[in-house]
């Protein structure tokens, strides 16, 4: 109905006989907003939810559910950063309003969430999602419905989109070089690869066995999937004792976690007679695991809460003062930080808040206050980002021992490791 | 690879299956008594076992912030204690809930599924959503090691004499005391236990708030295997469903037996396959068993 | 037959099947926007299973926990066909192999699986729909109920299937998408289904048949099968000994229930435009018992209306209490079961229709048609709270 001209009489007739039969949703159909101020109508071009003097952004996350466990970091994360650029006069002179949408830890929920923030609320940018699975079943929703999603997590790659800035790492740049560095500084010819039954563990492993395979010409000995809150973890350390890898390579996540470090240190495999490294396990989960029972092991990520630099003492104090001194910051929470800075810096570099102008601004777009240090937005919607190994203190806390020397290219879709 | 390596995994790997037994003994445990005996479809029974764990998590910090030479002691008490406390909110369940629903056992189903619903909000409003695990003492953590290559987990030592012990209770308790004799008799033929004098009501609850503080001590043992959050309970309730029906829901020998089978196959398939099918492939063979024998592997004999 | 079902059109289905008729069709479109009418589009394929457990768990007295694995079945037939059509070589060629969905590409898989074959043609695709759910039921139906099985043991035992087929399609998520489930679904012949008007129509075929499928399952009630039905729930020894085969009835409507959520689920990946696990596992099959539970278990229309309750309570109050949804909707489930054992439908049974006809005999001196008794005739068993069919958890195996 869209192609008549709304003043075409035939039109205007055929529409209200539409509505007659119950085609009512498709009045509110944006750009009616001429009563607005000027400054508004220049940045805002497409009817989003921006006033004079506020914009609003939504934010996705489970509150509830399983995965209520991750999420709640970064949804503390997004808010600090969202309180300190109100503090500091807002985005285009705009305070930033927050409409907080609960994805309950369920997909489709997400998917029915995201379609509400973009077309009833009109929201400038989401912040959220966690898992894969959620973006996955938002995507097309962000896509259609073209909104703008900041995701905080490392995931696997094999995605790009206009609408989607990937602050965490994909997968490349969480594994390759810390496999690299396995294989020089600790020796490490054999590996056995772990990881909780779903499509980011089974990714990241498919691109570590490649690597191993191919260019560190090692070998992995074992590689073994457990479902999702897999809670009993002795089958699989006999089977890592019969077969005695240089490295076990964990990419177990969630509760199951707490099981897998709590009985490897009960059947004596400890950071002293064994090399450990992983990819998912931050300092959340220290919190659920207890660092004495996974004291010395190794972790791959791009941020510590250690990390020492001005702008992560100045983060980490933040949070501190706003959620507790017994608070602690993990990878992905420091990349959910990133995402309102990052979304501030495309909407003052585009001098908009439409979408379309704040995917074309953002490649480029550096963060020289990043708590990890240096970020730059590539051209495929994600970041340049450093790699570092942390190991395990009994604190709970990560002493890291190595970086890389230079940021690492993200590559979502890397060439030889498909 | 030498002979003593594969002895020492072969031994090992014997010790996996038989804490993965008691762990899921433990677990059908509680749910025997209120599912096998009284026939109550109990989904809030993980959320039980939850409260009993955060219990534990509760002492510990108590402990550490009051009394932190009591730090390597506390954890017999706090088991204890979560007995205690689960005890009293299946008390608290059965008289506000389950004492309307024993004619309509498939709405217990609902009903303590809403529960269980509300007691994860409840956690979660207290605790938080994060996942928690107390301090546990150190002569708990780590392996015992009786000769070179050769670890046997302490927690699951632990759990497995707890589970020995709350079993061997349970038995006595059912077959040679006055309540279990009572319980038995309710279960058998209500209105003539009520005919001989038994207050059945009163039977009926404290033999639900025991099933639901058994539960405690399940959720408070497995603190040392895992951690604890809002949502820990709906990771069990399938598998002790499974145990207790597996082995004739009226049968506690059959739920021995049946967490023995079920262990077993599980723990053997993981050590030749992978977890996820291994997981698949147990609960198949229960599944398919049950469809040859729905009654189980223990029936009662009961005259109709 | 047909004398009865208009005997029943006229007295019990009529208001209520028209009612909802209404609005469905006419006053949900005209009041909701697009958005919240795509969720009552998404909310109504529930109300599918919930018809199916009206006639298995109401009529037939026997309670499945597994509804969601014939849901599920249903809406992957439906998305394997989304994901086949959406999956052209043309719009995956920066996958190592064009032409297979992209999470096969991912898994290292270079050849579309031969089981996905046939799922390239609709018609496939949609007898996979009814087929593929109805035959695993047969399958299970029939080897329990021969064997007397009921109760709890097939609550249990359909909870466990729930939970193996969640399990083995997280892991075998080369074939069948993981955890992520089917994304991304674009078009159906051709016919983009993620447009608001495509919504709109698929709404309304959604409703059409929704209705339809009361109509049937209404007619089913009202002939010799349905009487059977009940009185095999309430005396199952009797019929047996009056030489009808339980088994196969039981069979039969256990069945139908699944072909039901196996429509519902199509419907759902049509509408919503994905399908996961996550509506395959013990959590969704046991709201979706909820659903029935609250409309009422005896009435299909009830069913619907629970369905659409929940879920707008559901939506409504994650929106608005975020933290206090769950004990709402823990208040809801203890609610209806001490409060309505018959839900909403038995509310309106009980309550509201006795003082409507005593408000229309009150008012009518004049002589009324004879065929309209104060109550209307109501199965049997409708009046008293359904005792499920065995009433203690051990008389599965009575003889």
């Amino acid at each position: 109905m869209s192609e008549h001209d709304p003043s075409d009489p035939i039109s205007l007739h055929r529409r209200r006989l539409l509505q007659g039969m119950a085609v009512l949703p498709f009045t509110g159909l944006p750009g009616l907003s001429f009563g607005a101020a000027p400054p508004t109508a220049k940045v805002n071009t497409t009817g989003l939810a921006v006033t004079d003097t506020t914009v609003t952004v939504g934010q996705l996350h489970s509150a509830t559910g399983t995965m209520a466990i991750s999420e709640t970091g970064s949804i503390q994360a997004e808010q600090l950063a969202i309180d300190q650029i109100n503090a500091m006069g807002g985005v285009l002179g705009r305070q930033i309003k927050v409409i907080k949408e609960d994805g309950a830890s369920d997909w489709p929920t997400f998917a029915e969430k995201a379609r509400k923030l973009l077309v009833n609320d009109k929201v400038g940018t989401v912040f959220g999602c966690w898992t894969s699975a959620s973006r996955k079943a938002v995507l097309p929703v962000f896509e259609k419905e073209n909104g703008m999603l900041y995701y905080p997590t490392f995931y696997e790659g094999l995605e790009q989109s206009k609408n989607v800035i990937y602050t965490g790492q994909e997968a490349t740049q969480q594994i390759i070089w810390g496999l690299d560095w396995a294989n020089q500084t600790k020796k490490a010819k054999t590996f056995f690869l772990i990881g909780s039954d779903y499509i980011w563990p089974r990714t990241s492993n498919k691109i570590a066995r490649k690597h191993i395979e191919q260019h560190l010409k090692g070998l992995v000995v074992g590689e073994e999937y457990y479902p999702l809150g897999h809670t009993n973890f002795n089958s699989l350390i006999n089977k890592i004792k019969l077969r005695k890898p240089d490295c076990i390579y964990a990419v177990v996540v969630g509760g199951s976690n707490v099981s897998f470090y709590k009985q490897l240190k009960a059947a004596g495999i400890t950071s002293a007679k064994q090399f450990l490294l992983t990819i998912s396990v931050t300092e959340d989960e220290l919190l659920g695991i207890g660092g004495e029972n996974a004291d010395g092991f190794y972790a791959c990520m791009k941020y510590f809460q250690s990390l020492n630099n001005p702008n992560n003492a100045a983060f980490v104090k933040a949070f501190k003062a706003k959620y507790g001194p017994k608070a602690v910051i993990g990878d992905v929470t420091q990349a959910a930080y990133l995402g309102p800075w990052l979304w501030k810096a495309a909407c003052e570099k585009a001098g908009s808040f439409d979408i379309d102008k704040i995917a074309a601004a953002s490649p480029g777009i550096e963060l020289k206050t990043a708590p990890e240090g240096y970020v730059k937005i590539h051209p495929n919607h994600h970041l340049w980002s450093k790699a570092r190994i942390g190991q395990i203190q009994k604190d709970g806390q990560f002493k890291v021992v190595a970086e890389s020397p230079s940021l690492i290219e993200p590559d979502p879709f890397p060439k030889g490791y498909q | 690879m030498s002979m003593t390596d594969l002895y020492n995994i072969t031994l090992m790997q014997g010790f996996a299956g038989l804490s993965l037994f008691s762990v899921l003994l433990l677990m059908g445990l509680g749910l025997a008594i209120i599912f096998g005996q009284m026939g109550v479809i109990n989904m809030a029974h993980g959320e039980f076992m939850a409260i009993g764990a955060y219990t534990v998590y509760l002492s510990s910090v108590l402990a550490e912030r009051f009394v932190p030479g009591f730090v390597q002691a506390y954890f017999p008490f706090a088991i204890l204690l979560a007995f205690m406390v689960a005890f009293a909110v299946g008390w608290l369940a059965e008289w506000a809930l389950i004492r309307h629903l024993y004619k309509r056992p498939l709405d217990t189903l609902l009903a303590t599924w809403g529960l269980s619903l509300g007691m994860q909000q409840v956690f979660r409003s207290t605790f938080g959503p994060k996942e928690v695990s107390p301090t546990l003492p150190d002569w708990l953590m780590g392996s015992w090691s009786p000769s070179e290559g050769l670890d046997i987990p302490i927690n699951g030592l632990f759990v497995m004499a707890l589970t020995l012990l709350v079993t061997g209770l349970v038995m006595l308790a059912l077959y040679r005391s006055s309540w279990g004799l009572k319980v038995r008799a309710t279960v058998a033929n209500r209105p003539m236990a009520n005919a001989t004098g038994i207050n059945t009501r009163r039977t009926d609850r404290v033999t639900f708030a025991i099933g639901c503080g058994i539960a405690g001590i399940a959720g408070a043992a497995f603190t040392t295997i895992g951690s604890t959050g809002p949502t820990s309970g709906s990771l069990y309730i399938v598998d002790a469903f499974l145990v207790v029906t597996f082995g004739g829901a009226a049968s506690l020998l059959g739920t021995v037996a049946s967490a023995f089978g079920i262990a077993q196959t599980q723990s053997i398939t993981e050590f030749f396959l992978d977890g996820s099918m291994a997981r698949v492939l147990t609960l198949l063979t229960v599944v398919v068993i049950l469809m040859i024998r729905p009654q189980g592997l223990f029936a009662a004999r009961i005259r109709k | 037959m047909n004398n009865a079902f208009l005997t029943w059109f006229r007295t019990r289905g009529l208001f209520s099947w028209l009612a909802l008729a209404v609005v469905l069709l006419v006053l949900f479109p005209l009041l909701l926007d697009s958005f919240r009418l795509g969720l009552v589009g998404k909310y109504m394929t529930y109300g599918f299973v919930a018809i199916g457990l009206v006639m298995l768990w109401g009529y037939g007295g026997v309670l499945s926990l597994g509804q969601g694995v014939f849901f599920g079945l249903g809406g992957y037939a439906m998305a394997m066909f989304l994901k086949l059509e959406a999956s052209d070589p043309e719009s995956t060629k920066i996958q190592s192999t064009p032409g297979i969905p992209d999470f096969m590409d991912w898994n290292q898989l270079t050849a579309l699986p031969a089981w996905w074959e046939p799922f390239q043609y609709l018609p496939v695709a949609l007898l996979g729909v009814i087929v593929v759910p109805t035959l695993l039921a047969f399958v299970i139906g029939y080897a329990l109920f021969k064997r007397r099985v009921g109760g709890v043991y097939f609550a249990i035992i359909t909870q466990a299937i729930a939970l193996i087929l969640t399990v083995l399609i997280i892991g075998q998520q080369g074939y069948t998408g993981g955890v992520n489930g089917i994304t991304d679904l674009k078009t159906l012949l051709g016919w983009d289904i993620r447009t608001d008007s495509a919504k709109l129509v698929l709404y309304y075929v959604c409703a059409i048949l929704l209705l339809l499928a009361i109509l049937g399952c209404g007619w089913i009630q009202r002939s010799k099968l349905g009487t059977l039905l009940l009185a095999m729930r309430d005396k199952e020894d009797r019929v047996r000994f009056s030489g009808y085969d339980v088994a196969m009835f039981k069979t039969f409507v256990f069945c139908l229930s699944a072909m039901l959520a196996g429509i519902g689920g199509a419907l759902f990946t049509l509408q919503v435009g994905f399908m996961s696990p996550s509506f395959v596992g013990i959590v969704p099959s046991i709201e979706m018992v909820i659903f029935a539970a609250v409309g009422g278990r005896m009435s299909l229309v009830g069913a619907v209306f629970g369905a659409l309750l929940v879920n707008f309570g559901k939506t409504y109050f994650s929106e608005s209490f975020p933290d206090l949804w769950l004990f709402l909707m823990a208040a809801l489930f203890i609610g209806v079961v001490l409060a309505f054992p018959n839900g909403l439908a038995g509310l309106i049974d009980s309550h509201i229709k006795p003082w409507l006809a005593r408000w229309r005999t009150a008012k009518a001196a004049a002589p009324m048609a004879p065929a309209d008794p104060a109550p209307p005739p109501v199965p049997a068993a409708a009046a008293q709270p359904p005792e499920p069919s065995l009433p203690a958890h051990l008389a599965q195996e009575k003889t």
